[in-house]
């Protein structure tokens, strides 16, 4: 199956027009040398027809959370979407769009990120916001970066109750030797506040908050807050975009860069990607942000228009000394996003925060019954971990019965609840970490 | 101009609903510290399904994509997104499985990431390819930390500077300087190509590589790229291959067998995967062999039957991204080139450079082109006749472009020319299309000679006029704010 339109008789004729005799004339600038003297090693294309088949082959040998009620969590969760969303997202105006370059004929999807910006600033309660970048791991790196830029020193401290994988990511932007990244201890399942606050001096750039954190604990912020600001520094906090209609803004924390994974708003799980990262900062930031931001401005008419604005900061125009090297963001997730916190309101993430919540109290009650210990006695959200002696032969149990179980610790399983999960999900999960199942 | 769907709340009007529970209600106020409660829920818009669906689609209405029309933009490679990708990314085997389920019961994912990474080899003229990068700035930034890794394994520590052309994408600069190199900056020549005296004069052993993009940004073959690649590896540096211009060479040249050393794809150009008003993207990395090592984890390999991946890599840089990419766009870019196959690709690349050439030598009759030759999928006319005729410039001209349902092509870049105006047609564009264009240039040219005025009030068809940009950036409002 190919796309290119143009029939042999109108190549021909295009190539005659074009003062060309052959396609491979085409091609004469480019050293025989180096020119690929076989066929690519690709197969032969595909009708639709068989592609169908073949993708849909593929896609019939995972086990999906369809199928499969899934209590896995760590970064990535099982949300409902409504279904409005991948309708609205199927606009081919809105997806087969560059970005919003030329704002006459993009003030749809210029309005739709400024209304986006507005969104995480209500949930964050912080000044500003961002257009998206990558996942929330990359946007803690960046904004840790900035951090770093805009400080005395280059210290990041990091508590090891932040998502592996986000460390991870931060350890490896640090290549640039902009960042030193310090990894704490933690205690009981939470930040070694104690430790955090002792090793904040005045090299230190920033401290890094995850809230709820990996294990789904709630981090004590305040004291944190007051220790960095006290040496200058920032707070830098990740934070879960549903947890914020029940839990304290980060704003009110005292945070100063607040970013977070907004995967749960509105995108499915597809193997990890593509999500967003969002990213939210006091007003002081607003010209060293990464990224692209929309701005309200008039047209000539004086009429409301939106635009790209403050792209001083951006790669295109400042190119090495731009905040970031970011481009391509994260825009239709931030569009799901967008629809999907138009769609259920403020009482329906209420309630959807209170639910997820209430699911994990209630299967963390009923674990304890059957025997079972958890392995922090923390406060949590959605999500916490269960002491196990064999968690990867428990998955294998739960999965046998028909159940894709949790994050797999050492000792210990790490199970989250969204407001999909049932009262008998629940219990037929229970009886198979009990071993009645 | 469309409201806010922030002035479109009418309190009360949503309905959406959970399930009710089945479970014990839990008062939150037990069971988490008063002092992280929220006091008073985020004041996000009241509005019934209907009245936010409307308001959606009246925003789609105020944008133009691929499917619009015509949309010639530079360096974007805005081809023609196939709708069985959409189709198939949205399979629940694909849509609906959550990155840390066990191997097992992903299967088919895996095995579709890791036919992926071979054919990207395949056509890279690679040894070993990572998924994991967002987007082409990604990639690069991974490509450009794989080069740091690769110097600093080998206590090559005082390699501090990335050289990069003048002609360069502003992502190639910015991503040298985010990964830690200062940047050189090598001059093009008068045919448009890099400077081979230049390179040669400031290339010393601080030198850590050199970011290429081939075909360069003026749609123009470095025809001296091996030339290049020895002056570079003789140094001790490494070749960086930006992907961007792909579309123009695939099946018919790899950057493995040019001489370079890293190259970073972009799947949302020359895979066809549609760019979703500024993303998602991907930027998957291949690397010659000495340099598998350091790529980020994890990988995906096959052990028997069985794909697994492959966390056991000591000088891996580590990760870029959680998880393993972006899977969902991966996929779409998976069906694209299974479609198309060998032949397929090849000619995606040969309609590509057709197009370009075609309208390169149908445009000049009425707009300057600085380098009028042979081009690949892309080239840069300019403003330049109409500016010293009537003062018209190339954003004019652009402007006027969208009165006439025309995307404009990618205006003022590459810098290194005066009122450009890249254009960048793809392959999937009939010739009575490309006409219908041609026409529309014409048709403002002349408008420009003897109605400047039209084409400097542009647009006028569109729903708001130009905007005041400076007022924008001078006292930005970057969120809706209750009166």
């Amino acid at each position: 199956m190919r796309y290119t339109p143009n029939s042999p008789n109108v190549v021909e004729e295009m190539l005659r027009s074009a003062g060309f005799s052959s396609l491979d004339e085409l091609f004469t600038d480019i050293p025989e040398a180096i020119k690929l003297k076989r066929e690519l090693n690709l197969g032969t294309g595909r009708g639709e027809m068989e592609l169908s088949r073949e993708m849909k082959g593929l896609a019939a040998k995972n086990f999906t959370t369809e199928e499969y009620p899934c209590f896995l969590g760590a970064g990535a969760y099982d949300h409902y979407i409504p279904a409005a969303i991948d309708q609205l997202l199927l606009r081919s105006e809105f997806y087969t769009a560059y970005t919003p370059y030329q704002p006459e004929i993009s003030q749809g999807i210029l309005q739709s990120i400024f209304e986006y910006q507005s969104m995480i600033c209500l949930l964050t309660g912080m000044d500003v916001a961002n257009a998206s970048m990558y996942d929330g791991g990359s946007a803690l790196a960046e904004a840790c970066n900035l951090a770093c830029n805009n400080a005395k020193g280059k210290k990041v401290l990091v508590p090891d109750t932040v998502h592996p994988e986000y460390q991870q990511v931060l350890k490896t932007y640090a290549i640039s030797g902009k960042m030193e990244i310090v990894t704490v201890p933690s205690a009981g399942g939470v930040c070694d506040l104690d430790k955090m606050i002792s090793l904040i001096d005045k090299d230190t750039a920033c401290v890094v908050i995850q809230q709820p954190n990996f294990f789904g604990h709630l981090e004590e912020v305040e004291k944190l807050a007051d220790a960095i600001h006290g040496q200058k520094g920032f707070l830098v906090m990740a934070v879960d975009p549903i947890s914020l209609a029940i839990l304290k803004p980060p704003a009110d924390l005292g945070a100063d860069i607040a970013v977070g994974e907004g995967q749960t708003l509105g995108n499915s799980l597809s193997f990890g990607g593509p999500y967003l990262g969002f990213f939210a900062a006091s007003k002081k930031f607003l010209r060293k942000l990464p990224g692209r931001i929309v701005g309200q401005t008039t047209d000539t008419e004086g009429r409301r228009a939106f635009v790209l604005t403050l792209q001083a900061r951006e790669q295109h125009i400042r190119r090495e000394k731009a905040s970031s090297n970011i481009c391509s963001n994260q825009a239709l997730n931030a569009l799901a996003a967008t629809m999907y916190l138009t769609l259920i309101g403020s009482t329906g993430l209420q309630a959807i925060a209170t639910r997820c919540h209430q699911s994990a109290v209630y299967a963390a009650q009923e674990l304890q019954k059957a025997g079972l210990k958890l392995k922090y006695q923390q406060p949590f959200f959605r999500e916490f971990a269960v002491l196990l002696d064999d968690p990867a032969g428990a998955n294998d149990r739960l999965l046998q019965n028909g159940i894709i179980g949790g994050y797999e610790l050492p000792d210990a399983m790490l199970l989250a609840f969204t407001e999909k999960r049932t009262r008998a999900e629940i219990d037929r999960l229970v009886a198979v970490l009990g071993g009645r199942a | 101009m469309s409201k806010l769907i922030f002035e479109k709340n009418l309190k009360g009007s949503n309905n959406f609903t959970i399930p009710p529970a089945d479970i014990p209600e839990v008062d939150i106020r037990a069971t988490i510290p008063a002092s992280l409660l929220r006091e008073a829920a985020p004041a996000l818009p009241d509005i019934s399904e209907v009245e936010a669906v409307r308001h959606f689609v009246d925003l789609s209405h105020k944008a133009y994509g691929v499917d619009n029309g015509f949309y010639p933009l530079g360096s974007c490679t805005m081809k023609y997104s196939p709708k069985i990708n959409e189709w198939a990314a949205r399979l629940p085997g694909f849509a609906n499985i959550h990155p840390y389920q066990s191997v097992e019961t992903v299967q088919g994912a895996m095995e579709l990431l890791y036919n992926m990474q071979n054919l990207l080899a395949e056509i890279t003229g690679m040894d070993a390819v990572t998924l994991q990068p967002a987007a082409g700035a990604h990639g690069e930034m991974t490509g450009v930390m794989v080069i740091k890794a690769y110097h600093q394994h080998r206590n090559d520590h005082h390699r501090t500077k990335m050289m990069v052309p003048d002609s360069a994408h502003g992502t190639n600069p910015a991503t040298a300087n985010v990964v830690g190199f200062d940047v050189i900056e090598v001059k093009s020549n008068s045919r448009g190509l890099v400077d081979l005296e230049d390179l040669k004069s400031k290339m010393t052993p601080e030198v850590a590589g050199l970011m290429l993009t081939n075909p360069n940004t003026l749609g123009l073959f470095e025809e001296e790229i091996q030339e290049i690649a020895a002056v570079v590896h003789e140094a001790g540096g490494l070749l960086y291959y930006d992907g961007a211009n792909l579309n123009a060479v695939m099946g018919i040249s790899r950057p493995g067998d040019m001489g370079f050393d890293v190259v970073h794809l972009n799947l949302h150009k020359t895979f066809s995967t549609p760019h979703g008003g500024g993303g998602p993207g991907s930027g998957p990395v291949g690397v010659k062999s000495h340099l598998a090592d350091y790529l980020p984890i994890p990988l995906v390999i096959k052990e028997g039957d069985k794909y697994v991946f492959d966390y056991d890599r000591p000088k891996s840089i580590g990760k870029v991204k959680n998880f393993y990419g972006n899977f969902g766009v991966i996929v779409k870019a998976y069906a694209y080139i299974l479609a198309l196959g060998a032949e397929g690709i090849k000619d995606a690349a040969q309609q590509a450079v057709l197009n370009a050439n075609y309208l390169r030598q149908h445009l000049k009759k009425d707009y300057y082109i600085p380098f009028d030759r042979l081009c690949k999928h892309e080239f840069v006319a300019t403003a330049k006749n109409q500016m010293d005729e009537n003062g018209v410039t190339t954003l004019d001209i652009a402007k006027r472009l969208t009165d006439y349902g025309f995307h404009p092509p990618t205006v003022y870049f590459p810098l290194i020319v005066k009122e450009a105006l890249m254009i960048e047609p793809t392959e999937t564009e009939t010739r009575e299309r490309l006409d219908d264009f041609l026409q529309a240039m014409a048709a403002i040219a002349e408008e420009a000679r003897n109605h400047p005025e039209i084409v400097t009030a542009a647009p006028n068809n569109a729903v708001i006029t130009r905007v005041d940009e400076v007022t924008a950036a001078r006292n930005p409002i970057v969120k809706w704010e209750e009166q």
